[in-house]
């Protein structure tokens, strides 16, 4: 027996009466170890930030665990990591940002290693499901030039996945569409 | 040993999706999709370990009592009809999601969304926000008692009017079965104008959208109940990929 799936549909543009909350961007509390911020905006394909956008972020920690209860590798030991975070942008200019700690690299498929990366959703007004995109990291040149993930993304592509050095944590835009379109996968 | 039993039920790898199972990015009659649905092809994701993993929100969000019931959040009742909305939250495999988070949002009886970007002038009620959190049962169960939305107007063309629905989001077990919805009536007659629930190509998948009514469910004297089951992609019965 295999049933379909419910369909997905928009999340609106008043999603921020139901789905933000005040800890909803902590990936990781403040006095985890490593702890950094994470900023970025979305955008549009006219360039303009996309001022009700919903940015959701899963990770593993630097040890390459996860927070769930799957046990797979073994849970997160890392006191106040999460390693889910969301955060609604209704401040109007598009920008989300995040506070979590850098994953560590993980096991991928047939063997291959994968550098650390930060699985992303992005839902909005106007995109009837999520988009899916993954954000690396631009200062791991040799883990990410091992990933099998990146390596299937066309090279002159792959810059959109890599999230900038920035002091104190990360900055990674995301474009839905245009010139600097970033690459989205299908899960 | 629940952890164990845990480990045992995770699939390592989930089902593909055929094309239509969910709406396009790009729709030209949803206005709003033009200048925000991805161009460019999508790539390819394996199912590793970060996809078959999910955040379970359980200790961290605090689900109280009185959130699942959106008519007891405030001093007094809500104007409207009073109804429940209960369901299942499943995979496709049939197997009932238990501890998994379900969120809706929705606009008052007269269609107003209790958001300051809501610029619909029909009246605000002070005794509803709209908002509502709950965790499914063993059973996969979840249910609300809420108000019935009214339909509302928006800007995506002259004279278009929303059918009455409740957002949903569901978090799943997985990072890949993460999804956002909306329930809608059955028999309302602003469905067949409606651009996002048409954005659904087959009948039949839009159809999963549809709550029905439940006279059984209904509370006599009280309130009409409304049954929603919601499915969740499953575990891919052979295992092409392998997660690790
Ligand atoms: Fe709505």
């Amino acid at each position: 027996m295999s049933l379909p799936t419910t369909p997905s549909q928009t999340v609106g543009p008043f999603f921020a009466i139901g789905l933000p909350w005040e800890g909803g961007p902590l990936a990781a509390a403040a006095d985890v170890p490593g702890a950094m911020r994470i900023r970025g905006t979305v955008y549009d394909g006219a360039g303009t930030p996309v001022s009700d956008a919903l940015v959701e972020t899963w990770q593993a920690d630097p040890e390459g665990r996860f927070a769930d209860l799957h046990g797979h590798g073994g849970p997160s030991a890392l006191a106040g990591f999460r390693g889910f975070a969301r955060c609604g942008a209704e401040q109007g200019d598009g920008s989300f940002e995040i506070r979590t700690v850098k994953p560590g690299c993980l096991p991928g498929p047939h063997g291959a290693r994968q550098a650390p990366h930060i699985d992303v959703s992005v839902f909005a007004r106007g995109l009837l499901h999520r988009c899916v995109t993954r954000m690396y990291f631009a200062d791991e040149h040799e883990a990410n030039a091992a990933d099998p993930v990146l390596a299937s993304v066309p090279a002159a592509r792959r810059e959109t996945l890599l999230a900038a050095p920035i002091d104190g944590g990360y900055r990674f835009d995301i474009h839905l569409q245009g010139l600097k379109e970033t690459v989205f996968f299908a899960l | 040993m629940r952890s164990v039993q845990t480990r045992l039920d995770t699939p390592r790898s989930y089902m593909r999706e055929p094309g239509g199972a969910h709406p396009p990015l790009d729709c030209p009659p949803y206005r709003s999709s033009a200048l925000r649905h991805p161009k460019q092809p999508l790539v390819y994701l394996p199912h590793t370990i970060t996809e078959i993993t999910g955040p379970r929100l359980l200790s961290e969000l605090p689900v109280s009592e009185h959130d699942n019931d959106l008519t007891r959040q405030h001093e007094g009742e809500p104007i409207g009809e009073r109804i429940t909305v209960s369901g299942r939250v499943l995979d496709t495999e049939g197997r009932p999601l238990r501890d998994t988070l379900v969120e809706i949002w929705q606009a008052n009886a007269a269609g107003r969304y209790a958001h300051r970007a809501d610029r619909w002038p029909a009246p605000l009620d002070p005794n509803f926000s709209g908002a509502g959190r709950c965790v499914t049962g063993e059973d996969g169960r979840y249910r609300f008692t809420t108000i019935k939305p009214g339909a509302y107007p928006w800007g995506n063309s002259e004279n278009a009017w929303r059918p009455a629905h409740i957002h949903f989001s569901l978090l799943g077990r997985a990072f890949v079965q993460r999804l956002v919805t909306q329930m809608y009536f059955p028999g309302d007659e602003l469905l067949a104008l409606d651009p996002i629930f048409n954005s659904v190509a087959e009948a039949k998948a839009r159809e999963r959208m549809l709550s029905r009514l439940s006279i059984e469910r209904t509370q006599p004297h009280w309130a009409l109940a409304y049954e929603f089951d919601v499915y969740l992609r499953g575990p891919q019965a052979t295992p092409f990929e392998e997660a690790h």
